[in-house]
């Protein structure tokens, strides 16, 4: 299987007024024509960030390195015109706030229609029609009405659906999905995943999820890429994962979440003792030895490179690898 | 597993945040600048008396129209030949008086009624009306009318343009009372059975000051300016006593003349107003919570 | 939407009644006879009594006040007495010459206030930025008779250019009457400008820095487009509400301007009217700023209930 999607030693860092502070540290990933990959991670661990930096969507003051290659393509470092080719088109994103994230000013239907406007060069009257099929699509009732709606006339799940509609109106080749479901009632979370899955069913997307949920990568992740302080500490199939977590900081995730899988909703990852560290360069420790219930010399004083560890296709960076009972 | 960094909470916060919102006025070159300008303006305008070259009043009809640099006359002189150098010190002098009379006006009555409106419901619909009521009258339409009723004079000059800002303060102080209500330390006063003025004055006023602060800094340069336009039309202060605005009025006559004449006063005005308006600007900056990153 | 007007409107309309009876508890607050005051040159026993009768004054106040709303609402605002002509006629010359001269500053206000708001908040921590700020802190700051008498003195008067003062009538003479009355006006639309660029300036930071601006981005729309469809968009509908509240500003402003310009307009029939102690004409120009400055701000409500459309049609799921 040839990746769609080849992310090598992503590195983001900041200039702030305390120096330099690094998000993303050498992140690497891949994702298959039609597989749903999920990255998952507490809040601050810089999936959000890895996720933005792919179609170049963070602020001037980010400092991008390594590489992006959308179906060959590298985008790092592509011009401006070029990305914007890529960005809705090739590469589109579902943003997790569904209420600031539309514009309040602006009908759905002309919000979902810009898309097609932009890169299909459909007009107005086209566009609209167009419309009101992805929001059938994506599963809104009566949609031919629901498309002059304002986005404060809709509910939360409407309004996901929405920004899922726009997502993938031009037919991407990949979906990034930054908290699709955070915002959302635990109901309408099934039904906004449900529809993540049926797009890649029909349509044979490739989908990234980025969340902070494991009831979240459980439920819809063929693959799982997890994130810790700017760095990926474990990569595996789903199964593999939940099963025989190899590193240290998953072990403690899945430990401090009830059981995975049944779906979790509200269970945040709040729950392994002590913070997640500044997000300053330390190249020379393991990030997560501060935490560590098995940390030595060691891992302060070498960062353990990200390794297959025996089963296929499964990756842990860590010195102590939790063993396989 | 132990717990490893729990931040640690600050002893003080307001006096943490008194010296932080000095060193940022401090590390600001506007702040810095503008603030040794008003120094300035101010001492210049305090001494008037001493410091000024000629008496405000002494006229020397040998030489009217005098350029600037003639000797004696740094700045030159008006009509009257009066020195324009000693007229603009003591005009400073009328602009920052009715100016600080102003804004004095507006926040003696603006402030008790911004938070009454922010802490009673109740008062809050009559204080609105009455906000709306004296946006509805123009501080010149205004001073129009006071000085109909009771002659043109600086006070008059001073108590329109006052009654003129006084929805903007009512806005501000009532918006930042809503907000101080709503925090916990208040509540846990209400509960504890303060009452709403021990409330009022112990705990919301002393936190607005920083607010009230900066809606002076923005009044203040409104107010110079309201001053020098009643002058100049006529509204306010009255000649032969210096204004920068009257003078204004009596160059304009002269203006082909005389251009320097019609030229400096103004200019004075706008640089006193701007380094208020930089300086509100920096303490703003300074002072905003958003800052403290 | 019919709710947000109707709260509105009965806002406008209390204001309204309690800015009459200010203005009438006003000329009651002369010293003295209040006949005398409006009696003018002419203080004969019969002219007082004239007065007296035909503004109701030795009736009861609340009878006079009746009386005197009944008169305004029908258009008369009595007679000059200085000049003995109708307060309607005065009115009716010199209102379109100050409306002109406000349109026009309005315009050239928001055009520039607006493109520099804009363009401060686009090129932030650029010398664009650093430029427009300045140029705002000045214009807030510089006195505008002052810029007014400096224009005439180095850009009429020197060059010729421009008319130093006088005023053509538009339907007799367009071209001419634009000659006369653009100088003024760019000098009164300066002060707003700068307000409205500060207001666009912070209003677009916050729309620029939303996650719809976000959005907008990863669909891969323009710079233009999410500029301009997406931020400013929603900048406007704050700043629409700034032009209405700043009116009263423009009005204050409108009155020196024309006085400098020796434009024959409101302002200076007040001013005129304040030196003439001619209290019918500064009666009725109170008054009618104060009905102006109610009517427009109520229009200005209704035009921002038309434009957001969280006003405009409820919300009918969340």
């Amino acid at each position: 299987m040839t990746a769609i999607l080849e992310v090598a030693d992503l590195t983001v860092s900041f200039e702030t007024e305390s120096g330099t502070v690094s998000a993303v540290d050498h992140v690497s990933l891949d994702l298959a024509p039609g597989e749903i990959v999920g990255v998952v991670g507490e809040s601050g661990c810089g999936k959000s960030v890895t996720a933005m930096s792919l179609a170049g969507l963070l602020p001037h003051s980010a400092r991008v390195t390594g590489s992006v290659r959308l179906r060959g393509t590298e985008l790092i470092g592509a011009p401006e015109a070029s990305l914007r080719r890529v960005r809705g088109k090739e590469l589109a994103y579902v943003f997790q706030e569904p209420m600031t994230s539309l514009n309040p000013v602006l009908t759905v239907g002309r919000q979902i229609g810009e898309v097609l406007q932009v890169h299909e060069r459909l007009s107005r009257r086209q566009a609209r029609a167009r419309a009101v099929e992805l929001l059938s699509l994506v599963g809104i009732p009566s949609a031919a009405r629901r498309v002059d709606n304002y986005p404060h006339q809709l509910s939360g799940g409407m309004r996901q659906r929405v920004m899922i509609a726009m997502a993938v109106a031009c037919d991407p080749t990949v979906l990034v999905a930054d908290e699709p479901t955070t915002a959302l009632d635990v109901t309408v979370q099934a039904g906004i995943l449900e529809v993540l899955r049926d797009l890649r069913d029909r349509l044979g997307t490739s989908i990234l999820v980025i969340t902070h949920d494991l009831g979240v990568i459980a439920d819809i992740a063929d693959r799982v890429v997890v994130m810790y302080a700017g760095r990926v500490v474990e990569r595996a199939p789903v199964t593999s994962l939940f099963a025989r977590p190899r590193h240290q900081y998953t072990h403690g995730l899945l430990n401090a979440s009830p059981v995975p899988g049944r779906h979790a909703g509200t269970e945040r990852l709040q729950e392994i003792p002590g913070l997640v560290p500044v997000l300053t360069t330390q190249p020379d420790a393991c990030t997560f030895a501060e935490r560590c219930p098995a940390a030595d010399e060691t891992c302060r004083g070498s960062a353990p490179p990200l390794a297959p560890i025996g089963e296929p296709d499964h990756l842990v960076a860590c010195w102590h690898p939790v063993e396989v009972p | 597993m132990t717990v490893l960094t729990v931040p640690e909470a600050e002893t003080n916060p307001s006096l943490t945040r008194r010296t932080r919102v000095f060193r940022r006025l401090r590390r600001n070159p506007l702040a810095v600048i503008s603030f040794v300008v008003l120094a300035i303006a101010v001492a210049v305008a305090l001494l008037a008396p001493w410091i000024a070259p000629h008496a405000v009043e002494d006229t020397d009809f040998g030489s009217i129209f005098s350029p600037p640099g003639t000797p004696g006359h740094l700045l030159g002189t008006d009509d009257l030949g009066r020195d324009v150098l000693s007229r603009i010190m003591y005009g400073a002098r009328a602009s920052l008086e009715v100016g600080l009379l102003a804004v004095l006006t507006a926040l003696v009555i603006g402030v008790p009624l911004g938070l009454a409106a922010g802490y009673f419901r109740t008062l809050d619909a009559i204080i609105g009306r009455f906000t709306d009521l004296l946006l509805a009258f123009p501080f010149l339409i205004l001073a129009v009318g006071l000085a109909a009723i009771r002659g043109a004079s600086l006070g008059n000059a001073a108590v329109a343009i006052g009654i003129a800002q006084i929805p903007g303060v009512i806005r501000v102080i009532r918006s930042d009372t809503l907000r101080l209500k709503s925090l916990d330390f208040v509540a846990a006063a209400v509960v504890d059975g303060a009452s709403d003025l021990w409330v009022l004055s112990r705990h919301i006023l002393p936190n607005a000051t920083s607010v009230i602060l900066v809606q002076a800094t923005v009044a203040l340069p409104a107010a110079i300016l309201g001053e020098a336009v009643l002058s100049f039309l006529g509204l306010g202060i009255q000649p032969p006593d210096p204004s920068l605005g009257t003078m204004l009025a009596t160059a304009q006559q002269f203006a082909a003349r005389a251009p320097w004449a019609a030229t400096l006063p103004g200019l004075v005005i706008m640089i006193l107003a701007l380094t208020f308006n930089v300086f509100g600007d920096a303490l703003r900056d300074a002072l905003d919570p958003k800052g403290d990153r | 939407m019919a709710r947000y007007l109707l709260t509105r409107a009965w806002h406008s309309a209390l204001t309204l009644v309690l800015a009459s009876v200010v203005v009438f508890l006003g000329i009651r607050a002369l010293p003295g006879d209040p006949a005398l005051a409006l009696a003018g040159e002419d203080r004969s026993p019969e002219a007082l009594a004239a007065i007296r009768a035909e503004y109701g004054l030795d009736r009861p106040v609340l009878v006079q006040f009746g009386h005197y709303v009944e008169r305004m609402v029908q258009g008369d605002f009595g007679t000059s007495i200085r000049t003995g002509i109708p307060v309607s006629d005065m009115l009716r010359t010199a209102l379109p010459v100050t409306i002109e001269l406000s349109v026009l500053a309005i315009v050239i206000a928001a055009a520039l206030g607006v493109g520099a708001g804009v363009v401060a908040a686009v090129r932030r921590g650029r010398p664009a930025e650093w430029a427009a700020n300045f140029l705002a802190l000045v214009g807030l700051s510089v006195p505008h008779f002052w810029l007014g008498l400096l224009a005439i003195l180095y850009l009429s008067v020197a060059t010729g250019l421009f008319p130093a003062s006088g005023f053509v009538p538009f339907f007799e003479d367009p071209v001419g009457n634009l000659h006369h009355i653009i100088l003024p006006a760019l000098i009164l639309g300066t002060g707003l400008a700068a307000i409205i660029m500060r207001q666009t300036r912070s209003a677009m930071l916050d729309s620029l820095s939303a996650d719809y601006v976000r959005t907008a981005k990863a669909k891969g729309l323009s710079p233009r487009a999410v500029i301009g469809r997406h931020a400013l968009r929603n900048s406007l509908i704050v700043v629409v509400t700034i032009v209405g509240l700043q009116l009263g500003g423009l009005i204050s402003g409108a009155v020196v301007t024309e006085q400098i310009f020796g434009l024959p307009g409101f302002g200076k029939m007040t001013i005129d009217a304040v030196f003439q102690r001619d209290y019918p004409v500064i009666q009725a120009v109170v008054l009618l700023t104060a009905t102006a400055y109610i009517v427009i701000n109520f229009l200005v409500d209704l035009v921002y209930s038309l434009i957001d459309p969280r006003i405009r049609v409820a919300g009918d799921a969340a």
